[in-house]
């Protein structure tokens, strides 16, 4: 099923993506100004930030599947904007846990960033986050050539660092995590299908 | 009754209280969930009369006795307790209830008794998260304490808050308030209470021993595994200049209770 879209719908197509990723932001916004969040805003906006975070990082990684299995291709030129909102998402998650429940208190966050294996490997995959970033041009894509794509396949790691970093967190209820390690053994398992296959 | 509660000063501290609507909205009771916004959300039809309490183990008066039995010679007192959660955020609460030292006397606990268990209601019907398949806590809930910490003046039998009867989410209709331990020792909507000889299992410490002990005293020398209990932040706290305190041993009640654990290595019993 190939929909051949005018340049327009394209363009509406593509401003209704970008506000969809943008939507999670703007709601914890009005929450936040309608005094929705509770007692305890902090905490609630840097956990939604994370899932939301999480969830395009899983986006992202979906693309490729379910252009393949669904012969979407349209969705390849959004795969650049779900990762770019993943990092947008999780830069902001680490802002929000360094200012609203850390203040900025250099001797906390330096014992955090040391101390707490769960916000080591979420650093982790922030800063390996970056070099992505830096590099998620087209013409970025066209200088490194095949470096590109080995590059890029950091995203596997990087992955599988969030879900540790999900893990961790882990009170008693492990509900939600089991769900998102099931979407990503099926996306990560999809890969290594291909793989299997082509050799 | 709740009305005629006088204030304890004595045994009150002076730090400004949280802001009603935000004690009763700010609740970890993962019976109903474990968002804090789930147990206001999802405990309002909890049925809490008729309720029974069972006294049980070594005391010379055990039996099913119904809560207005339980409260029936107690006098209310008004008590504002500092409440540190064990993730590091708290809050001040004024509390109606009575010392567990008298309740505990009615039943004459015998000479064995040298530990207290109390349990939550297990009600899967009402409580959703007892019937989660994800969950790792082994329902009902428990808690306990040495029967030296029972028996300390600051322990508190509560019924109230903020001059009203306690809202399901906080623990209605009876709960434990345990100021100089991490919030979960202060087990919410009671049944049963026994007696033993022997250390009786607690929820969290069976769920993660490596990260909660039985005695639970809030100590900012000893971290929790997953993160600094050195300070904390004192709700309601400002986004942008969050209200960062430092935690205190046994949460400011050191002069009332340390004697209790003299000589115990407290990074040991944790």
């Amino acid at each position: 099923m190939v929909l051949m879209l005018s340049g327009k719908m394209r363009l509406l197509r593509w401003w209704f993506i970008f506000l969809l990723c943008l939507s999670p932001l703007a709601a914890l916004f009005v929450n936040l100004l309608d005094d929705n969040l509770g007692a305890d805003p902090a905490k609630i906006i840097v956990k939604e930030l994370g899932f939301w975070a999480i969830t395009l990082l899983w986006l992202t990684l979906a693309v490729t599947p379910v252009r393949k299995l669904l012969g979407w291709r349209w969705l390849m030129s959004f795969r650049r904007m779900l990762g770019l909102y993943t990092f947008f998402y999780a830069v902001l998650h680490l802002l929000a846990f360094a200012t609203f429940l850390i203040g900025w208190r250099w001797d906390i966050l330096l014992t955090e960033l040391t101390k707490r294996p769960y916000i080591v490997v979420g650093a982790l995959a922030l800063l390996l986050l970056i070099p992505l970033t830096l590099t998620s041009t087209k013409a970025m894509q066209r200088r490194l050539g095949k470096h590109w794509k080995k590059l890029h396949s950091l995203i596997y790691p990087i992955s599988l660092l969030v879900m540790l970093h999900f893990v961790w967190q882990i009170r008693s209820d492990f509900g939600q995590q089991f769900i998102f390690a099931i979407i990503l053994a099926i996306l990560l398992g999809y890969r290594l299908y291909l793989k299997g296959r082509s050799s | 009754k709740l009305a005629s509660a006088v204030r304890n000063a004595e045994l009150s501290v002076s730090d400004e209280l949280a802001p009603y609507y935000h004690a009763i909205t700010h609740n970890n009771f993962y019976e109903f969930g474990t968002d804090k916004r789930d147990p206001v959300r999802y405990a309002q039809k909890f049925k809490t009369d008729p309720w029974k309490v069972e006294i049980s183990g070594e005391v010379a008066k055990p039996g099913n006795y119904n809560l207005e039995d339980i409260l029936a010679p107690h006098a209310l007192e008004d008590r504002v307790y500092r409440l540190r959660c064990v993730e590091a955020w708290s809050m001040v609460i004024p509390w109606l209830g009575f010392p567990l030292a008298e309740l505990i006397k009615r039943f004459e606990p015998t000479s064995k008794a040298k530990y207290v268990q109390f349990t939550t209601i297990l009600d899967k019907e009402q409580m959703s998260e007892q019937r989660s398949s994800f969950g790792t806590i082994d329902w009902p809930y428990v808690e306990g304490l040495r029967m030296d910490e029972a028996m300390n003046p600051l322990t508190l039998m509560a019924v109230g808050m903020y001059g009203n009867a306690l809202p399901p989410q906080n623990g209605a209709p009876l709960r434990l308030v345990v100021p100089w331990k991490y919030g979960f020792k202060s087990i919410k909507s009671i049944v049963r209470i026994h007696f033993s000889e022997t250390m009786p299992e607690t929820s969290w410490n069976i769920t993660a021993p490596k990260e909660y002990g039985f005695y639970a005293n809030v100590n900012p020398a000893v971290d929790h595994p997953r993160w600094s209990q050195a300070t904390e932040r004192r709700l309601p706290s400002s986004l942008l200049s969050p209200n960062i305190v430092d935690t205190l041993p046994f949460n400011g009640y050191a002069d009332q209770v340390a004697h209790l654990y003299k000589g115990m290595d407290l990074s040991k019993w944790f």
